[in-house]
């Protein structure tokens, strides 16, 4: 097989994701005549795996979408509470099917008694968390169980029931991921439909209730019932996506693509485009994947597909993964660090002029005055003068004495008069006492914007440097 | 009606799962973790399945460690994921809980030639069946009592979660109600969270392989839920949380024998009709509850 530049990529990052996946299954087949059939099946030339890979896909992306607006609301186990509460429609439609004379099997009889039920556990859960002391989550718990107890009494007695073979009405339940048929697909084409037309029309919507449901309610939106149109629609996507893939498999689809999506994004638009796009590779490559090899249940793989993405989210997700926060917070703490060393030499310049009743000049001044002006140990010291000196703050260090150089003197005495100005600030403004506000200063001066700085000297009057309020640390 | 001993062990197991369910519950439901019960018992499957392929049987005492450890990697990595990844609890729960049973499920799937293992009965259980596995037997005044392995699994983790209780009871509450409290006064809060979560974890793996994990769900949440809508003080809510569950065991049995010949069917699944009759409680106490607040 000629390998096309477009296609590198893909194979590479997918052969290392299934090599991950698939150990067993990698080391039988050559490396080639594997690469050849992963191909075939990602781009979907086989012709009986088409109709699952591209339901999951719908499903994914759907349920990304709709699972984005659960999470921010705070509610992603309901998509659990509510593939549990669907059992008992379920067992109560086949029953009724029975009665009038069907085989009790039909889907849209199933899928009805499904949303009703569903439904029903979802206003249950607002009503007891509205009229009640009791919390989300209890409430969820609540109905999930009695619902899930409820139909498994009513499947108990149906199975029973002569004449009518209620078998198969469990993998309702558990889907039937790798033999969905043309009906399956349709559904799940409407549903995607469905649900991008509602998280399109309703963002704004949506978004407010999310965000902040009190003020969505004092300017007249109608929250209540924008509450139980964002519910029918996971209810809609649970329902559907339970007959075709289980209840595991939407439950995680509903959670796992909305959270993984959060680490890239601070911007909902794009948290949904994200969460949906995620949702629809996990369904592609973890059908594609399952139908490469015997024994691999495609739910189970797709779940599996989704948490690696998750992981990966969680520690490189560029706004909130694990790795880009980390290697902020090391820097700005490196950043405080290196101000707080320029702050404590230009005072102990200052101190050195007062004392001499000369001019503030860029005086050369001891290590050890430095230690002792802030309490640092002379490693910490040492560790920081070694930054500074490697973006050229610092000069002529000898072991003994040191001396700021023409940029590090200028960077010195800006950082320097920042503090100052806030603190002036705090005692003028703030009513803070001389000598708590250098702490409070502290926290705040290695953050203030230029514009911040301009907007301090205007209301202080002042441009110059100001003295500090309080004494500037040990007497030489 | 005709009752056997069948009947009364079938109640006492579903007594005590709801005694040993209803204290670790109360403090779950305090701290807004009601789902922790059902996402610990999906995500031991692999747990099940890695320790039955590793020892070769169905030995309880195996399934039970394998169960327990992975219970426990459940609320480690929940918690791991919602303080690193800042994920909001209830989501890194459900993150974390289907993960673990898809990793299950493959493991079943693929090792089907050596694991005997239905994902469905280690979900519901079969409560009726229960009185047949039996570990002991003695005669007591020329009555033939046979000791059932679930009632005396469930009698020793009830006793163990009310002996925890007992002596943590102090630390337990200001843990729940006032984490930094309990930091301030000196012992420390994750301490008990951990404690919590693995009186839980054995709780869930003990009750859910003796009567199936829907009943285990509904033991741990709804008796401590309706409890807490009729007392506010804690020591009354645990009481009448393991009493209601109990209750509920009785009238769940009662109503699993003489409902469903009134509609013409044989039988039921006396687990779901024990979910049941814990969420007929909840009703009559939310219906006190809406009248005279």
């Amino acid at each position: 097989m000629s390998v096309r530049p477009h296609r590198i990529l893909p194979v590479i990052s997918l052969s290392l994701l299934a090599l991950v996946l698939l150990p067993v299954e990698v080391a039988a087949a050559t490396a080639a005549t594997w690469i050849d059939s992963l191909w075939r099946v990602l781009s979907l030339q086989d012709y009986n795996t088409r109709l699952v890979v591209f339901s999951t896909t719908l499903l994914g992306m759907a349920s990304g979408w709709v699972g984005t607006f659960l999470l921010l609301r705070k509610r992603a186990l309901m998509g659990d509470a509510l593939s549990h509460a669907c059992l008992p429609g379920i067992g109560i439609a086949f029953l009724i099917m029975v009665a009038l004379g069907g085989s009790g099997k039909a889907l849209a009889g199933l899928l009805t008694g499904a949303s009703i039920s569903g439904l029903l556990g979802v206003a249950a859960i607002l009503i007891i968390r509205r009229t009640t002391t009791i919390k989300d989550d209890a409430a969820m718990g609540i109905i999930l169980s009695v619902f899930f107890g409820l139909g498994i009494v009513i499947l108990g007695m149906v199975q029973e029931l002569p004449g009518a073979s209620a078998a198969g009405l469990e993998s309702f339940i558990y889907g039937k991921t790798a033999s969905m048929v043309q009906q399956d697909f349709n559904l799940l084409v409407a549903l995607s439909v469905l649900s991008g037309i509602a998280c399109l029309l309703l963002t704004k919507e949506f978004t407010l209730l999310c965000f902040d449901e009190a003020y969505g309610r004092s300017m007249g939106w109608p929250i209540g019932k924008l509450d139980m149109l964002m519910l029918a629609l996971v209810a809609a996507v649970t329902v559907v996506g339970l007959q075709a893939v289980g209840l595991i498999l939407i439950i995680a689809f509903l959670i796992i693509p909305a959270a993984a999506a959060r680490f890239w994004t601070e911007n909902l638009v794009r948290m949904l485009l994200l969460a949906g796009g995620i949702g629809a590779i996990s369904g592609w490559l973890g059908s594609s994947i399952s139908a490469l090899a015997p024994r691999l249940p495609a739910g189970a793989i797709i779940v599996l597909v989704t948490a690696f993405i998750f992981i990966l989210s969680m520690l490189f997700g560029i706004r909130r993964g694990v790795l880009p926060r980390t290697v902020a917070a090391l820097r700005l703490k490196r950043k405080i660090g290196r101000q707080h060393l320029l702050r404590a030499i230009y005072e102990l310049q200052e101190c050195t002029s007062v004392a001499d009743g000369s001019a503030k000049f860029n005086s050369r001044i001891t290590f050890a005055s430095l230690c002792k002006h802030r309490h640092w140990t002379p490693k910490a010291v040492h560790r920081l003068i070694r930054k500074a000196k490697k973006e050229d703050h610092i000069e002529n260090f000898d072991g003994i004495h040191l001396q700021l150089s023409e940029a590090g003197y200028g960077e010195a005495s800006r950082i320097t008069r920042n503090h100052r100005l806030w603190e002036r600030f705090l005692i003028e403004h703030a009513d803070i006492a001389a000598n708590h506000v250098d702490r409070d200063a502290d926290s705040v001066e290695h953050i203030l914007s230029p514009d911040m700085v301009r907007e301090l000297e205007q209301q202080l009057k002042s441009s110059a440097t100001p003295s500090s309020p309080h004494p500037t640390g040990g007497k030489h | 009606m005709e009752w056997y001993a069948l009947d009364s062990w079938i109640v006492l197991t579903g007594a005590l799962c709801a005694i040993a369910c209803a204290l670790p519950g109360t403090f779950l439901v305090l701290r807004n973790m009601s789902m922790m019960g059902d996402a610990i018992s999906h995500a031991v499957l692999p747990g099940l399945a890695i320790a039955f392929l590793l020892s070769g049987s169905r030995s309880s005492i195996w399934m039970f460690v394998g169960a327990a450890v992975v219970g426990l990697i459940t609320a480690l990595a929940t918690q791991w994921i919602s303080h690193w990844g800042k994920v909001d609890r209830n989501a890194s729960m459900g993150i974390v809980f289907t993960t673990l049973f898809a990793l299950g499920l493959l493991i079943i799937v693929q090792a089907a030639d050596h694991v005997d293992l239905d994902p469905n009965c280690v979900l519901y259980g079969a409560l009726e069946l229960t009185p047949l596995d039996v570990v002991a037997e003695w005669t007591w005044f020329g009555l033939l009592i046979e000791l059932p392995r679930a009632a005396l699994v469930l009698a020793v983790v009830a006793s163990i979660n009310l002996l925890i209780i007992c002596v943590f009871y102090k630390e337990m509450k200001v843990a729940a109600f006032d984490p930094d409290l309990s930091e301030a006064q000196g012992f420390r809060a994750g301490w008990m969270h951990y404690l919590l979560m693995a009186q839980v974890a054995v709780t869930t793996v003990a009750a859910f392989e003796a009567v199936g994990s829907i009943i285990v769900v509904a033991m741990l949440i709804v008796p401590p839920a309706t409890a807490l809508l009729l007392s506010k003080r804690l020591g009354m809510v645990l009481f009448l949380s393991a009493t209601l569950g109990a209750a509920a065991a009785l009238m769940g049995h009662l109503a699993a024998i003489h409902f469903p010949p009134l509609l013409g069917f044989n039988g039921t699944s006396t687990a779901g009709m024990m979910a049941l009759a814990t969420g007929f409680l909840f009703v009559l106490a939310w219906l006190k509850h809406l009248m005279f607040n």
